[in-house]
Order: C-alpha cells, then sequence, then structure tokens
C-alpha cells in the first residue's frame, strides 16, 4: 500500500494547480492522471484565456498547460503518475488505481478530488449516427492529434464551448455551416460569437435540431425554429447538409469518486449537475477529501485553477502546513474566485453557490 | 486527413508507422491514437451497438464514453480514443460484446 | 436582433465605443469593440501608454482615452476576444487603414489582395494588404492592415482566408 500525504485525482488545470499549492507549502504529493500526460482539457485549448494576469489570462490554454506541467515535473515535493485512472475510494480511506497495468493501493491524508467533467449528450432522431461527436472531441481530433476531423460541420450550442470549437474549426479549415442555439440569447462570451460572425459563421438562436440523418453516417440534419414553449414552429425547418455535427450542450462534473467517498452531494442546476457540497475551503462532507475544478460544478478553466489552488492549500493546511502563510494564501485565492465571479457571467455560478452553502448548512 | 498548417500549433509527428484495420493497412504516428490514424484515413465508423446493430462512431475522444470500443490485438471492448499506435497492431471492428480469448 | 442574439454589434452598440470624426482626422486612434462584462483585463496592461483603463473589477469593460491613444496597434494581438481594432482614416483621401487580428492560415502578404469582411462575415470587396504584423512566437497573432475606402473604415473588421491575388 502506497502512504501519502497528499492525493490529487487528476491532472487537469485543478488537479495540477492543487498539487503546486499543497507542495509550495511543503507537503508531499501524489498526482494520478488517467491520461499519458497531465494538462487534461488544456492542451487542446489553443484560444487565450480570459481573466487577468493572476490566471495567466492572455497566455493560449495549451501554453498555460505546459507551463503547469513543467513545474509540477520540476517540483521534487510532487509524484506523478500517469496513465493511473483512479478507480475505487473505500470507506477506510483507501483508494485504489490501475497504475502501470496493475491494481494499486493508496493510502492519502488528504485527497483533492480534481476529476473534471463530462460532454452532455442531447437526444434526437439519429443522435447515434457516426458523424456526431461533442465538441470537445472534435477538438482533441484538430489540436491534439491534428487531424482534419470534418468537411462541413452543424455545431448545437453557442456556449463557449460551441463558438470556441467553431473558431477553431475555421483555423483548422474546416467549415461550420452553421451554430444554433435553442435559448434566444448567446451563452458564451460576445466577443467570441462576434469573431466567428465575422469570420462568415453565422450563429442562430432560437434554433434547434430536429434530427440528423444518412446512411450509416451523418449526411445531414434538419433544424427549426422554436417558440416560447421550446416547441419547433411549422414551417420553420431547414435542412442543413454536414457531415459533422458536433454537440455543445454543456458538461456533467464527473462526481464518482465523490459518490464512492461518501460526500454529501446535491443536484444544483445552476453547476450543471450532481456536486458535493463544500465548504468554503473546498472540503467536501468528508474530512480530508476536498475537491477543485469542474467535479464541484462547471466553470471556465480559469477558475478551474484558482479552485486547485485553493483545495491544494486547504489540504496541505490542515496537515499543518504553511502555519504562518496558508491562512492569507486562501484568502487571496478566495479573492480571485469572487473577482472572476463577479460580474453578469458569474451569476450563475454565484447562485449555484448560494445553494451550495444553504444545502451544506442545512446538515 | 491531417493538418499540416495550422496558425497556432506545430504538429510534430515522428516517423510513421502502420497497423491493420480490419486487414486494411492504416498510416499512423506513434504518438496518435488509434482513433486519429482511423479519422486521418477516413474511417469514421468505428463499430456496432451491440443489439440494434446501428453503427457507431467516436463521441467524447477522452476516455469517457465507450462510444469507440474496438478489438485491438484480440482484446476487445478497447477504447480507441486513448490508445496510441504501435507498429503492426492489429485493429478490429467489433460486432457484439466482444469475445474475452484466454 | 441585438448583439446578444446574433454576436453582431448593432450601430447603437458601436456608438458607444466610436471615436468622434474629429479624433479620426487626428490620426490612427484604438476602437475596443467589448460590450460584454466579462472578467477579462490583459488589454489594459498591454497599452504602453496607458490609453486603456478599467475600473478596479476585471468584469467592466474597457475605456479607450482617445487623447492618449496613437494608433500603434500594439493592444491588438494582445485582445483575448480579438476584439480590439485600429482605424486610421488619415491614411490618404481616398483610403483608410483598418487593423485587426488575423489567426488563420495562410496568412496574406504585403501588396496582395484579400477580400474584406464585415462583422456579418459578408464580403465587401477586394482590398489591399498593407502590412502584415507577425504576434510572435508565443503570442502567434497577427495584426493585418488593410486599405479600404474611407466609407467602409467602420465595416471591414476581417479578410476571408486564402484566395488573395
Amino acid at each position: 500500500m502506497k502512504q501519502v500525504e497528499i492525493l490529487v485525482i487528476g491532472g487537469g488545470p485543478a488537479g495540477l494547480c492543487a498539487s503546486l499549492a499543497a507542495s509550495s507549502l511543503g507537503a508531499k504529493v501524489l498526482m494520478c492522471e488517467r491520461d499519458d500526460v497531465p494538462g487534461g482539457q488544456l492542451v487542446k485549448q489553443t484560444h487565450k484565456f480570459f481573466g487577468s494576469e493572476k490566471q495567466y489570462a492572455g497566455d493560449r490554454g495549451y501554453q498555460i498547460g505546459q507551463m503547469l506541467v513543467e513545474k509540477v515535473a520540476a517540483d521534487p515535493n510532487i509524484e506523478v503518475w500517469t496513465d493511473t485512472t483512479v478507480l475505487g475510494y473505500y470507506e477506510d480511506g483507501v483508494v485504489t488505481c490501475e497504475h502501470e497495468g496493475a491494481h494499486v493501493k493508496i493510502k492519502p491524508q488528504r485527497t483533492v478530488i480534481a476529476t473534471g467533467a463530462a460532454e452532455k449528450f442531447l437526444s434526437f432522431p439519429g443522435n447515434d449516427l457516426p458523424g456526431i461527436y461533442g465538441a470537445g472531441a472534435v477538438q482533441t481530433l484538430m489540436n491534439v492529434s491534428g487531424v482534419k476531423p470534418a468537411e462541413r460541420v452543424l455545431m448545437v450550442g453557442a456556449g463557449n464551448i460551441g463558438l470556441i470549437v467553431s473558431y477553431q474549426l475555421k483555423q483548422a479549415g474546416v467549415d461550420t455551416v452553421a451554430v444554433i442555439e435553442a435559448l434566444p440569447r448567446i451563452g458564451g462570451y460576445l466577443v467570441h460569437a462576434s469573431k466567428i460572425q465575422r469570420a462568415g459563421i453565422p450563429v442562430r438562436t432560437g434554433y434547434t435540431i430536429l434530427e440528423a440523418y444518412g446512411n450509416g453516417k451523418v449526411e445531414g440534419a434538419k433544424i427549426a425554429k422554436i417558440d416560447e414553449k421550446w416547441q419547433p414552429i411549422p414551417g420553420t425547418e431547414e435542412d442543413i447538409k454536414c457531415d459533422t455535427i458536433c454537440l455543445a450542450v454543456g458538461l456533467s462534473p464527473l462526481t464518482e469518486l465523490c459518490w464512492q467517498a461518501g460526500c454529501q452531494v446535491e443536484f444544483i442546476k445552476e453547476l450543471s449537475g450532481h456536486v458535493p457540497i463544500t465548504d468554503d475551503f473546498l472540503e467536501t462532507t468528508v474530512p480530508g477529501v476536498y475537491v477543485a475544478g469542474d467535479v464541484s460544478g462547471i466553470e471556465e478553466a480559469s477558475s478551474a485553477m484558482v479552485e486547485g489552488r485553493l483545495a491544494g492549500l486547504s489540504a496541505a493546511a490542515s496537515l499543518g502546513y504553511g502555519k504562518d502563510v496558508a491562512a492569507e494564501q486562501q484568502k487571496a485565492a478566495m479573492a480571485e474566485l469572487d473577482e472572476l465571479r463577479a460580474g453578469p457571467m458569474g451569476e450563475r455560478i454565484r447562485m449555484g453557490l448560494e445553494k451550495v452553502a444553504a444545502k451544506g448548512g442545512a446538515k | 486527413m491531417r493538418i499540416e498548417e495550422h496558425p497556432v500549433l506545430d504538429f510534430e509527428r515522428g516517423e510513421k508507422i502502420t497497423f491493420t484495420y480490419n486487414g486494411q493497412e492504416i498510416e499512423a504516428y506513434p504518438n496518435e491514437t488509434i482513433v486519429a490514424a482511423l479519422h486521418a484515413a477516413g474511417i469514421r465508423q468505428l463499430g456496432e451497438s451491440p443489439e440494434l446493430h446501428r453503427p457507431r462512431g467516436l463521441f467524447c475522444a477522452i476516455g469517457n464514453c465507450s462510444s469507440c470500443f474496438m478489438t485491438v490485438d484480440g482484446e476487445p471492448n478497447m477504447r480507441v480514443c486513448v490508445i496510441k499506435c504501435k507498429q503492426g497492431m492489429v485493429v478490429e471492428s467489433q460486432k457484439g460484446k466482444g469475445v474475452i480469448r484466454v | 436582433m441585438a448583439l446578444i442574439n446574433d454576436g453582431i454589434p448593432t450601430k447603437e452598440d458601436l456608438a458607444k465605443v466610436m471615436p468622434s470624426e474629429e479624433r479620426f482626422a487626428q490620426g490612427p486612434v484604438s476602437i475596443a469593440e467589448c460590450f460584454q462584462k466579462i472578467p477579462c483585463n490583459p488589454c489594459v496592461k498591454a497599452c504602453p501608454r496607458g490609453a486603456i483603463s478599467m475600473s478596479t473589477d476585471i468584469n467592466d469593460t474597457p475605456t479607450v482615452d482617445y487623447d492618449k491613444c496613437n494608433g500603434c496597434g500594439v493592444c491588438i494581438a494582445k485582445c483575448p476576444g480579438l476584439a480590439i481594432f485600429v482605424v486610421d482614416k488619415t491614411y490618404s483621401e481616398d483610403f483608410a487603414l483598418v487593423k485587426f487580428p488575423f489567426e488563420y492560415v495562410p496568412v496574406p502578404e504585403k501588396g496582395q489582395f484579400a477580400c474584406g469582411l464585415n462583422r456579418s462575415g459578408e464580403e465587401m470587396g477586394w482590398f489591399e494588404v498593407e502590412r502584415v504584423v507577425s504576434g510572435g512566437k508565443k503570442n502567434k497573432t497577427y495584426t493585418i492592415s488593410l486599405k479600404v475606402p474611407q466609407e467602409l473604415a467602420n465595416e471591414i473588421r476581417n479578410i476571408k482566408v486564402g484566395g488573395y491575388k
């Protein structure tokens, strides 16, 4: 059995920052990543990040990922296990994983769960045809593997992922026929929408996909305008010829390990699904188990990095590390999160977090 | 098709290798996933659903879902979206739930 | 339709960030077509003359001080949202220069003609590329200067990728 002070599960933006923060206070960390390289979904983010200098704003996501991965690799306090899938969290606090083809047990003193999220699916006739992808999958194919993933794309969803992936498809030489969005308004940042509009990609709000069709593969889709009751308006149907349909309809937190650990988990729609209830320091209702990033509610990667830092600091501080500085650094991270969430785009998250606080208080 | 020129990224692919897909030779690079090599070769149908036998393609590309199950070197139900290509590997589309050969 | 519905800024939106004709007559000036409060502030640090400001809240939209701005264009490739443009109406009597960010391949060369696009992506005609500035190895955003008729100076904001003549 492997004994560790702090186990960080997941090597994405939150996990990397949690590991670095815990180590900076002197704690010894084991970070487990299921992929063969850490970085999570930062590896495919070719656009420049928003936020402020403190969250590396202006650098491209994959550059931030590389920088964090290099820092972690050079940190003597952090051990990294790649190709390692964490399988279970048991009631005696033992965590099991598949590591280098073997079943390995880990006994951590503290755990930070930073498992991220999965892309949501959408139900419509023909939705299982080859050629229907999560928008993130297409991003992986083109930005990680360098493979042209499609010829003509219909993008479903005008949140940040749908808008950004449409832009990145254009950068890879692939045309997006339209971005359709069922809501009457664009959910992502308007600068992303403006950027693709002036590149000739129309963003059409108030439209839904009725069906995908094709013989063994996507050959097209039927879309229609919807009314305020979300019903297709007869006579507005359109036939869109495309070989690919990307679904960018949101993410779901990957909370399996939180459930296994016995954390209180509640459905909070503003945070995009079931999320663990935490205190201000990101500790769950199971003492010693912390969460950070999309697993605790879907947000931008900038927030995931700061949450990771906060969870890492909190886990290390609870072991007695950084007595003089931890409180101040935790406070600074919380202030950064408040700042990132302060605007109108953060309203949904703020409402979700209020519900988290209320549910936690009710316990 | 592979992206040769990109405004932001440089793709360092390394030496070309080959593997077989249903007996057909596929060109690949050791750092890419099986599903990336298949997409570069224009192959997007990876298998079929076990009960209704409907065609199945890639969905998540990061090992979350099970849409890309194929048989790799005789082992069924492999998520080819996260398995890297190796010279000479044998990749087969899978019918049904697959058979574990002992 | 409004900006929130389709991502295309309206005349009213643009009026809020557009310098006066008097200012345009004095030389190049940057226009931050950034209308939504999002947490983002690299433009403030980007300006060497301190012409771009924001309240202490990073969710605010930026304000360009047109008196301090000399239209150097450094901010164009620094804005993560690619929302800052420079317009120089003093380029010549008939032509203005529009400078915008560009992140596609192929990149046009100076002297080539490219198809100009407006904020809706509509083709507005073919115009000469006056200057191409690389953002460098890390930044990677190019800044393109396009020579357009004066009346299109505040219409054209992009070019069609490829087909340069």
